[in-house]
This record gives structure tokens, sequence and C-alpha cells, in this order.
């Protein structure tokens, strides 16, 4: 290791430059659809004149194999005007050849090498419809805790299953980004959507040098390959807003995932059939009171002039589902709609101020009854955001009822299938958390905090109780629950006990980082615990776990092993035969 | 350099209304209306947000407010958002992280230290009503405080 380091201070002497690299996008290995637009671009460190640089691909002149000579920048330029090197740039490139690219970049003393694997496709589809669920953070222990919670136990055995339990086959998938073993919902639900891995932050796009975040080499989404190969319809359907990272991933091109006014824009232009979720804010003209927008486009209007038929609350939502415009768009919340726990339950959070907003179930149920009466079939994306966006702050209750509601909605989606079997359905997690159920907590046991935790056999069964079989348990806060912790976290109090006046905050930032909110501290029992993450973080973190992805239906037999995230991709599209244009 | 200009401008602008309404302020002052975050909105809606009678009302006048400071942008910023609750996560910062319905941006009559989170601020200001970007980040606001000051509770 130390002889490593000398070196690499060595190689940074010589050149005068500080980790800066030759770099080709699409990086090494990159998997490619065939016949799918990209953008190809070569990042030299030095400044080299436009001669001096030679690009060969498979031995050959790179011109003569992509149809098209790049774009040159002499001197491209980052923040404050810094030179960093020249660079050579080829939008929309598409490869109509299936096969092996090596492509080599030599200038003065640099050179670069890459790889990549341009893959077919099956001619025809394998499947009619795919329902792609995504459980945003969905981890092993919020799956093993929404069927405690949801099914109970007893004997050791669980009295029930999850609908996720009975889907036929597997993969473990890995989720790491292309500069860091962790990961993000942006760049995670990119790699599903696109095939290509990317940094955290991006969508559809690989992470360039320069500062712009709309100038990033893009690659091609699923909504876009649908729309260039296909007439299926598509389906978005979330609990976060619809601008944010996950539903982007399917339409958008941005290395910033918070350019959401664009992102609402970027899923206009493929015009989703039905779009359903919060995130009306960045809908609205900027005069607009709650509008997050910086300039006069009323995405409101612009979707009903394009023909969709608009629903803001459940109520809507129901009556718009029996009308026939075939374009549907769903605006619950201004944000992120409610948790479950909340909306169903406690009426917390901003029940209130949002009090009829569908669920997710209801949501899927309208996505599948709109979307089915396409007969060239559809793709479906269903993302369980509150799973994700509740264990942030390590509110598992939270994450749990969402999980369960989850899962749910996958129920409605194996129903759909008895009569629609030419249907394939994915149930995934873009990431995991470090999330983790160790026992119970009992409120009858005596002492403080630690005297309450069962471990081991002292754990017993939780007495969640579901007289109305809903699915839910129909309190929250039985005298024994589960415990779970997260392997990180910021300073915070530790309750143990659900949080029933609202959503949990953790953390609140100081100059010198985050500490415990100090709003928990006299709650019964309540005891700190510092945390063991740096102190810049506000609350639990993404952890680098493999994602358990399960699957059904014609083409899942695909999914086995181990797998990378981008793998997905390749999958979906041979299910879809993207590499055949069928319109 | 850009920090420079925005400060002589925040300031110029400070002063300019200070002295217009110097006279004003001092005999209000015993009389400055509360407002709460409950008070903002009439209604909140998917297709908008409608400002409650009281801010239409005090629109233009010198109201005090109680909430928490957000973690501000950077620590020379000119305006720091008031919120509700203590933010557990820092929109400017996070990816993950996005502002609350009812928002008020406080600008400075002049600099002030920032405030631990955790810590009950009273603001008072020139309330701003109306869709408005900072120049200096682009962010949006729809109520802000003008020329204001604060006490810690």
């Amino acid at each position: 290791m130390r002889r490593l380091i000398l070196a690499l201070a060595a190689t940074t002497a010589l050149t005068g430059a500080a980790f800066a690299e030759t770099s080709i996008i699409p990086l090494d290995r990159a998997t490619i659809l065939v016949g799918s637009p990209f953008d190809f671009k070569v990042e030299l460190d030095g400044v080299h004149a436009q001669d001096a640089i030679a690009i060969s691909v498979n031995g050959k002149p790179y011109a003569e194999v992509f149809g098209k000579a790049a774009e040159y920048v002499a001197e491209e330029k980052g923040k404050e005007d810094k030179v960093l090197g020249s660079a050579l740039i080829l939008r929309d490139l598409a490869l109509a050849t299936p096969g092996t690219y090596a492509v080599e970049v030599k200038a003065g003393d640099e050179s670069k090498a890459v790889t990549w694997e341009v893959y077919g496709t099956s001619a025809v589809p394998k499947a009619k419809n795919i329902i792609f669920f995504l459980g945003d953070g969905l981890s092993v222990s919020h799956r093993t805790a929404a069927r405690i919670m949801s099914r109970g136990m007893h004997d050791g055995k669980a009295n029930g299953r999850l609908a996720m339990d009975d889907l036929d086959r597997m993969a473990f998938i890995g989720t790491s980004s292309t500069h860091s073993i962790a990961t993000d919902s942006a760049n995670t639900m990119s790699a599903y959507m696109t095939g290509h891995k990317s940094r955290v932050n991006a969508i559809g796009v690989y992470a360039d040098r320069t500062p712009d975040s709309q100038d990033d080499p893009k690659v091609e989404t699923l909504a876009e390959a649908l729309r260039r190969t296909t007439t299926k319809s598509l389906g978005i359907v979330a609990k976060s807003e619809l601008e944010d990272a996950t539903p982007a991933a399917l339409a958008s091109h941005t290395r910033n995932r918070n350019d959401k006014a664009d992102i609402v824009e970027m899923l206009f232009d493929v015009k989703p059939d039905v779009l359903l979720g919060g995130g009306s804010a960045y809908f609205l003209k900027a005069d607009v009171p709650g509008s997050k927008r910086k300039d006069d486009k009323d995405f409101i209007q612009i979707f009903q002039d394009a023909g969709y038929k608009l629903a803001t609350s459940a109520s809507e939502l129901k009556a718009a589902a029996g009308n026939n415009t075939g374009k549907l768009l769903g605006l619950f919340h201004t944000g992120n709609m409610d948790y479950e726990l909340d909306r169903d339950f406690l009426k917390k959070g901003t029940v209130e101020k949002f009090p009829d907003q569908p669920g997710l179930v209801d949501m899927t149920r309208t996505a599948l009854d709109e979307l089915s009466k396409n007969p060239e079939g559809f793709f479906l994306m269903v993302e369980g955001s509150n799973i994700d966006k509740a264990s942030h702050p390590l509110d598992w209750d939270r994450a749990v009822m969402d999980t369960i509601e989850f899962d749910k909605a996958i129920a409605v989606a194996l129903e759909f299938t008895r009569t629609h079997p030419d249907t394939l359905i994915v149930v995934t997690g873009d990431h995991t958390h470090g999330v983790s159920i160790v026992g119970t907590w009992d409120d009858e046991k005596d002492g403080d905090l630690r005297d309450k935790l069962g471990v081991y056999d002292d754990a017993g069964f939780p007495n969640y109780v579901d007289a109305n079989d809903d699915g839910y348990p129909d309190q929250i806060n039985p005298t024994r629950r589960l415990a779970m912790f997260s392997s990180n976290f910021p300073d915070y109090y530790e309750t143990g006990y659900p949080k029933m006046d609202g959503p949990f905050e953790p953390a609140v930032k100081t100059d010198d980082g985050y500490v415990a909110n100090e709003a928990y501290k006299d709650a019964p029992n309540a005891v700190l615990r510092v945390g063991n993450l740096p102190r810049s973080s506000d609350t639990g973190v993404h952890s680098v776990d493999d994602v358990v992805l399960q699957s059904t239906g014609p083409g899942s037999e695909a999914f086995k092993g181990y797998m990378e995230q981008s793998d997905v991709y390749k999958i979906l599209a041979d299910v879809f035969a993207f590499g055949t244009v069928q319109k | 350099m850009t920090g420079t200009i925005i400060n002589r401008r925040s300031c110029l602008a400070g002063l300019s209304a200070a002295g217009l309404s110097l006279t004003a302020i001092r005999p209000a002052a015993a009389a400055t209306s509360e407002i709460t975050f409950d008070d903002l909105y009439a209604s909140f809606g998917v297709l908008g947000l409608e400002f409650s009678d009281k801010v239409k009302t005090l629109t233009g006048q010198t109201v005090a407010m109680s909430g928490f400071m957000a973690p501000p942008l950077k620590a020379e910023a000119q305006f720091f958002v008031l919120t509700e609750i203590p933010m557990a996560l820092c929109p400017f910062c996070s990816s993950d992280a996005d502002w609350p319905d009812n928002i008020m941006v406080v600008y400075l009559r002049r600099r002030q230290t920032f405030t631990q989170p955790n810590q009950t601020i009273r603001v008072t200001g020139r309330l701003e009503r109306g869709s408005w970007i900072d120049p200096d980040t682009g962010f949006v606001s729809q109520l802000r405080l003008r020329e204001a000051g604060y006490e810690t509770a």
C-alpha cells in the first residue's frame, strides 16, 4: 500500500496534475443497448491540439466506426475558469452492431483505453408488460419487520407471508456508484433505468468534470427506449415528489438530482401515460404561492393542454380513473406524500393540510386499470418512496408501515398477473440502509431503556394486533414492539417508542455539525446516543450492502446470483426486445 | 468579489428603507403585530397555497414572528430561513431534503451572528409578500421579512 502511494505521488509530481486523468465516457466495461443513443466524451488532462489527439475504435479511426466526428474543445473550463484540459464530445451516437468495442485515446504523453460491450436483445418481446417495484432503501430488515408486524409470528414461524415473499426468482444486486462504493437514489435508479452506472446525484448521464449539471454525457433512459422502439404505455407512480431522483430516473438527464424544475420538463418530454405522486410545487409557475419554480412555466396547464386529466386528491383520482382520455396526471401533495402511518392512522405530518391523499395501493390499481387499456402493453414503475424517507431519520415504525403498504401494492400487481400472465414483475430496492432488528422493546420490563430491550430468548414475540385484518397493526404502540437500530447514526435521543406526534427528526444542525434534537430529550426513557457518523451527517446514511431483487413472470429466469444494478436494465431491455424497433 | 457587491447593495437597500421608515418604526414598535406559522396561509392545496387575510393585511408592515433559524446557505449569507420546527435536514446541503411549504425568509437589516438551530428566536421585520428570487442564490420565496433583526427568546 505504501509503495502504491509513493508511486502515485511520483506520478503526480511528474505530470503536475492533482489526481486528474484521461477519461473516456462511457467508462470501461460499459454495457450499451444496441441502437440506443448516447454521448461519447474524451476528457484529456492536458491541452492538446486537435490533430494531436488520436482515437481508435477496434483499431480503426473512431469517426469511421462512429460515422461522425466529435466536437473538439481546446480548453474545458472548471470553476473560476480553471483550465481542465482539452476534450472531444460526440452527442447522440448510436451503435447498430452488437459486439466488443475497444476504444483507445492517445494525446501527447496521455493515453487511455476502455472496452464497451454493445448488446442486442431478443428479437421479439418475452412479456407484454413489466411492473417494476422499487422500494427506496428497501433492506432485508424492512421486509422481516413488515412480515412480523403485518402477519405476526408464533412458535418461530411467520403466521403469514408478504406478497413479495412469493416471487419466484431472485438475485443479489450491487449498488455501488462510479466514483464510490457508496451510492444514492439518483445513480442507483439511473443504473436500473439506463444500464449505465453513474456517480452520486447523477441521473441519465455519466458525470463529467465541467460544472454545468446538464452538459454531462447522456445515456438513453428506459422511457426514451420505450418510446423509440415500442408503442407501449408508460406509467410512473411514487409517493415522493415525481421529480425526486427515483421517478426522475425513468426519463431525466442531469448531473444534479436537485434540478427538479428541469426534471418536470424532462418527464413531460416522454409523456408518461400515467403519472401519479407528489411534488406539485415544481409544476406550479413561480408566482403561485407554494411554487418552487423560478420561471413562469405552468406545468399543470402544459400537461392539461397535452390532453392529461388532472387529479389532486384520492376522490378526484377515483373519478378520473373512469375517464377515457388515456392520459392521467395525479398530483396529491406539494412535496412528498405523507407516510402511511400518518395518512391512515396518526394523522400527523402534513395530513391536516393534505387530508385526501391516495395511498400507494390506490395509485397502483388506478395505474394498472389505465395502462392495461393499451393492447400493446405497458411499463409501470411503482416506487415505495417513503421507506427510505423514514429510514434516514431512523423512524423505523414509519419505514415499516410504508413497507407494508408497498407490499400491498405488489399484491395488487400479482392479482393483475392472474388475468395478465404475460407480465414480468420485478421487486427490488435501489440501495440499502444499515438497519437491523435485534429484539423487542417491552414496556412491562422494569428499569431504564436498556433494561426494556429484550434480546435472544428475552425478546419473545411482539404483541401487535391486526383485528380488522387490513394487514396493518391496529396500534403501532402495543406494549412489546420490534426493536430496530441503524448501524450508523448522528447524535440522537433513543426513546424505544414510536414517534406518535409526527415523523422523527433525530438531529439538528449547529455550527459544529449535527447534534441531538432536544425535542426528544424529555421523552420517557430517552437516552442520548452519541453519533458514529461524521458530524456533517444529518441523518442515517445509505449502506453499501447488496439489495435483494425478486421477480416473477416471463423473463424472470434471467435474474440469478450476483448482478450489477446496470445488468438489470439489460434484462428489462431483453424482455421488451428494445434491440428491435417494433413500431 | 460578488459578495462585496451584494453586501453593499443590501446595505444600501437597508439604509434607504431605514431612512424612509425611521419615524414609522419607533412609534409602531410597541404595536408590532405578532404573526405565527399557522397564520401564514389560509389554505394549502396541491395547486397552490393561499395567503391568509392576516398576511394580506399586514403586508408592508412591521411584524414579529418566532421560529427556528434553519442552517444558513453560507456563513456570510444575507438571509436565512425561519422555520416552524428545527430543521433536521439541511435542504441547502442535502440532496434528499427540500423545504417545507410554510417558511419565512429573513433578510437582516445588518449582519448578526447566526444562532444554534435548537434555539427559538423572535424576528421583527417588514413583511413582504409574493414570489421573489434571491439574486445571489436563486432561492425562491413567497414571504419575507425585510430589514429584519432578531433576538433569542
